[in-house]
């Protein structure tokens, strides 16, 4: 290889890299400011006096998940829809919870974004980091716990949404089984199997709950696999903390009942499907919204909503639930509205015999949180737990 | 005991995907080329079959669709693999690469989208026997089809001509050129063929085991199925036999899970690949007996006239 | 018809623009692409070439996003020039994490300044030994590395799964599944203030050059070279194979390992469920697009990075998926593997 023959040819690259790099700086110039690409047509910025807020939201799946990430989404569309030309909203997702979201992230604020909400408990640190260079964005993190002068997070109390599902589920089930599918033994999953339970203990005390672990959010075929798994160990009712409509579908070919989970999952499994426990983000984006519009947002700070602020409901109830538990359902999401009803009022013990929560006391916020153990009637230990 | 006899249901099902599959390769690598792209090419038919049958509500165009674009990914790879003499190795890997990408991609306005729900099969009176009737007789179409593929297809490759022509190129492809075989031609339309089962195996994943599409949701099982050819030292009934026992062990975790065995779940979770090594290891180390039964040119490329 | 003439020779020519027409071939493929899509094919390319060098922080972030890539398929290229398929360099990354995580998180405050080095080592000692298995089974069992190493990647991400939500999960994390961040003692060094590029781009720089000498003035990295090419030969000239395929394993669980303790302890800063990213794999394609040599590989580990990267930005600017990167990697090895038979064949029209 001689040294003239290697040169020429490095210089024939270089130059056929600069050109191409020039062709496509030209192309650049022609662009005035980067449009926010949201599929659904965001308002065309109005010549109205302040410029539209821009707001963008990072996803964890896909929009089409129909479950955690397509609940966020409706969540963005009702700010839409609320403050119109006021807004311009725009997302990506498929952001893995990995070092690539602190790019993206970063991106979002240099683009102009004014309000970022991150939509899963891994963007947590890369959210801090960002935010910690960009004290004029307001950045929003769900299901998290740090938070900063221009963070602050916010979070569901899906286990509203498991225990509704529960009293429906202890009336259905006919062997005393129940099948939950469940996604990564965190507190909030487990606060939620636990419920559930309770729940259905309410209207029948003899049920038992088994647990599979798929250790992941979104596997539809691993979904199914545990689905079939429960069914085969006797649980005809199904409840789930995984993403996908994988486990309805399973109990409508195997001819048992299950539940939606984050969004309205009917469609999915019409024969099997008993009621949906949603997620409705709606109401808590709008009033960050606002409060950024008018000037009153301020970080740190954890929002909590539940049935009480229109975060949580359960729907779809199927026509074939008794009126009675319809009727019980309706009370108890009432009682949880006005703060009358607690689904973590003590006594409470755990599947070892140990009371963890005393006669008539409630359980708080803090408790729930740091939650480590299964009640009585969940079958198992949770995995990774000393 | 009810129990074990749906849980023998299930393994069934599960090990259906990984044997059509693997027996595709078989026949891939009994005319000597490794396809290392089954993994896309499953993935790229599974969404073809979805949505072939969301479009028309029928089952078995979806199975032809998968079998179809299975084909004609193998296809490309057989031309590039075959005429051009590209690695075979490094082909497979773009293959499987690609085809996760643009299922991926493609794939997009479909995960949302839901089948109609599914038949429950059951064969008339062998259906309704205690215990057997739910443990064997109540599975798919598909599921039977793949023994008696198993079974077709060694007789094929075993007492027929163009079998023995096959195995032949397979194992001395300049001997078969030199007999006036066109060997090139039969190893496309045997990669062709391995292609399309490929495509089934995808086909009846989306459509039949987990009726919905999602990126990535093959996760793995084309790899195993590679596995299992070398695992069944290349004939189809050890394939069969091989495929019901990781379906076994992938519901196995599951099953252990659920009866509160006391282990982690990412050990149980790690059981079908852990038990595939460990079988690659025994079946692998006796280099006689891997001579005897591994097709000879598997993986190097074939030059006519030299 | 179209004939293929065999060359006398090796084309010297085509050994380094296949690559170049094969990325011709993949952006002609993508305009199309775009324009079927109804986008703009301009700015589909400004958003995949422009946009990820615009800025000193995108250049910053487009090393930190190669630096892995580069380490990972110089390995690699050890392994395929020896014609051992390594393809489980995403479970070696893994485990070099993991061990790497575990010094850091062995480590108090007060740790002493050499910690970042130990940090790295770990992660070596890690990769390599993730991949002494695959060596171990192919040397004594002749077992297939391609499905055990690949089958060990599986494995390997279920350790991680076990040791981030048992014995390694953080204590003040509310239970979710993540180790405590790593102190900043433990960290690897960053470059400059304001970018995320960090001594990992050093020691990728330095590994470029060890590998030329490896594979170009050792008799060790010519042993394992003549193995790939003419096994009998080797046979013939007293070269171990056995040797050669323990070298090449070891050498690409080493930069694997390494990868993965660099991103752990840099970019990342914890070991988290979402450490595999996929790397291992990409790297194939870097090895290859950089025709396993070394200076080659710089280039094409910059040029996947630009893939990611404008990715990632056609989301949020052109509406279009992330999966279109992945769709770009392999159209990339595909046309390369395509472009690479003009090396040794001339295209010929006859009638």
């Amino acid at each position: 290889m001689t040294d003239l023959f290697k040169r020429s040819l490095f210089k024939t690259l270089a130059l056929g890299t600069v050109a191409a790099a020039a062709l496509v700086a030209c192309g650049k110039k022609e662009e005035a400011k980067p449009a926010a690409a949201a599929p659904a047509p965001a308002a065309a910025p109005a010549p109205a006096k302040p410029d539209p807020l821009k707001i963008a939201f990072a996803y964890v799946g896909p929009v089409g998940d129909g479950g955690w990430t397509f609940a966020h989404d409706n969540g963005r569309k009702a700010i839409e829809k609320e403050f119109g030309d006021k807004v311009v909203t725009s997302f990506v997702e498929n952001v893995p919870e990995s070092a690539d979201a602190e790019r993206v992230i970063r991106d979002m604020a240099a683009q102009g974004n004014k309000l970022i909400f991150g939509t899963t408990f891994g963007y947590m640190d890369p959210m801090l980091k960002v935010a910690g260079d960009n004290a004029g964005v307001k950045f929003e993190h769900a299901t998290g716990y740090k938070q900063g002068a221009n963070m602050r997070t916010y979070d569901s109390r899906t286990y509203e949404g498991a225990y509704l599902a529960g009293l429906i589920a202890g009336k259905m089930t006919k062997s005393n089984t129940l099948g939950v599918v469940a996604s990564i033994p965190i507190p909030e999953v487990i606060r939620n199997i636990n419920s559930f339970t309770l729940g259905a203990q309410v209207s029948n005390p003899k049920v038992k709950t088994k647990v599979v672990w798929i250790n992941g959010w979104f596997d539809p075929p691993k979904e199914s696999e545990a689905a079939s798994t429960l069914i085969n160990g006797g649980a005809d009712v199904l409840f789930q903390n995984t993403d996908s409509p994988a486990v309805l579908k399973t109990a409508e070919t195997k001819g048992k009942r299950a539940f939606g989970w984050d969004s309205d999952m009917t469609s999915y499994g019409p024969k099997a499907h008993l009621a949906s426990a949603v997620i409705n983000w709606g109401p808590y984006y709008i009033k960050a919204t606002k409060e950024a519009l008018d000037g009153s947002w301020q970080g740190g700070g954890n929002t909590w909503w539940g049935v009480k602020e229109g975060a949580i409901d359960i729907v779809s109830i199927a026509d074939d639930v008794p009126a009675d538990t319809k009727a019980k359902v309706a009370e108890v999401k009432k009682g949880l509205a006005d703060g009358s009803y607690s689904i973590w009022k003590g006594p409470i013990t755990d599947n070892t015999g140990k009371v963890q929560i005393a006669k008539d006391t409630v359980a708080d916020d803090k408790f729930l949180s740091g939650l480590n153990f299964y009640v009585k009637g969940v079958e198992g230990k949770i995995p990774g737990a000393k | 005991m009810e129990t074990y006899a749906l849980l023998i249901a299930s393994t069934l099902s599960a090990g259906t995907v990984l044997a059509i599959a693997s027996l595709g390769l078989l026949i891939n690598e009994k005319v000597g080329v490794l396809n290392l792209g089954a993994e896309g090419m499953m993935l790229c038919s599974a969404l073809a079959g979805f949505a072939a049958v969301v479009a028309t509500g029928n089952d078995w165009l979806g199975f032809a669709m998968g079998m179809l674009v299975g084909a004609l990914l193998a296809g490309v790879f057989g031309i590039l693999v075959i005429w051009l003499n590209t690695n075979q190795y490094a082909t497979g890997l773009a293959l499987t690469l690609f085809g996760a990408g643009i299922s991926a991609f493609a794939g997009t306005a479909y995960v949302k989208e839901t089948l109609a729900p599914r038949v429950q099969f059951a064969l008339p009176w062998l259906g309704d026997l205690p215990w057997f009737g739910p443990a064997l007789f109540r599975q798919h179409p598909l599921v039977y089809l793949t023994v008696a593929m198993a079974v077709g297809l060694a007789l094929w490759l075993y007492r027929t001509r163009w079998g023995l022509v096959l195995r032949c190129v397979g194992e001395n492809p300049a001997s078969a050129h030199a007999l006036g075989y066109r060997v090139r031609l039969i190893r496309l339309a045997a990669v062709m063929v391995g292609g399309a089962l490929c495509g089934l195996a995808g086909a009846y994943l989306s459509v039949v085991y987990t009726p919905l599409w999602v990126e990535g949701m093959v996760a793995g099982k084309g790899w195993i199925a590679l596995a299992l050819t070398t695992f069944a030292t290349w004939r189809p009934a050890r394939v069969l036999l091989g495929a019901y026992l990781f379906g076994g062990v992938t519901m196995l975790q599951f099953h252990f899970q659920s009866t509160g065995v006391e282990l982690p779940s990412q050990v149980l979770s790690m059981l079908p690949y852990l038990a595939t090594i460990l079988v690659l290891a025994l079946i692998s180390r006796n280099p006689q007996w891997i001579r005897i039964n591994m097709p000879a040119s598997l993986g190097k490329p074939f030059h006519p006239g030299g | 018809m179209l004939r293929l003439e065999a060359r006398g020779q090796v084309s010297r020519f085509w050994t380094f623009a296949s690559p170049v027409l094969a990325l011709a071939i993949t952006v002609l493929i993508g305009v199309a692409l775009f324009m079927a899509l109804g986008k703009n094919p301009v700015r589909g390319l400004e958003v995949f070439f422009w946009l990820p060098i615009r800025s000193g922080y995108a250049l910053g972030e487009l090393l930190v996003k190669a630096t892995p890539l580069l380490i990972i398929a110089l390995g690699l290229s050890v392994c395929f020039r020896a014609n051992v398929w390594n393809i489980g360099a995403e479970g070696q990354y893994v485990l070099g994490a993991i061990f790497a995580s575990g010094v850091a998180l062995g480590a108090g405050p007060q740790s002493q300044s050499w910690l970042p080095a130990a940090v790295v080592l770990a992660g070596v000692a890690g990769g390599m030994l993730w991949a002494s298995i695959t060596a171990f089974l192919r040397d004594r069992f002749n077992a297939n590395e391609i499905l055990v190493s690949l089958m060990l990647v599986y494995v390997a991400i279920q350790v991680l799964g076990y040791l981030v939500t048992g014995p390694w999960k953080d204590p003040l994390g509310y239970n979710f599944p993540q180790s405590k961040t790593f102190d900043a003692v433990a960290l690897v060094p960053r470059l400059f203030t304001g970018s995320r590029v960090n001594v990992g781009a050093i020691l990728a720089l330095l590994g470029v050059a060890l590998l030329w000498v490896f594979l170009f003035r050792t008799g060790t990295g010519f042993a394992v070279q003549v193995g790939g090419l003419a096994p009998k030969a080797a046979r013939f000239a007293g070269f171990s194979a056995r040797r050669s395929i323990w070298v090449a394993l070891l050498v690409s669980g080493a930069c694997a390992g390494l990868a993965g303790a660099l991103e752990v302890a840099g970019p990342i800063g914890q070991l988290t469920p979402y450490v595999p990213a996929g790397y291992g794999f990409a790297a194939i394609i870097v090895a290859f697009v950089g025709r396993l040599h070394p200076v080659g590989m710089v280039f094409s580990s910059l040029l996947l990075s630009m893939f990611y990267i404008g990715g990632e930005m056609a989301q949020s600017r052109l509406g279009l998926t992330r999966s279109l990167t992945d769709v770009f990697q392999g159209l990339l090895l595909f046309s390369l593997l395509a472009c690479d038979t003009l090396l040794a064949y001339r295209v010929r029209w006859r009638r």
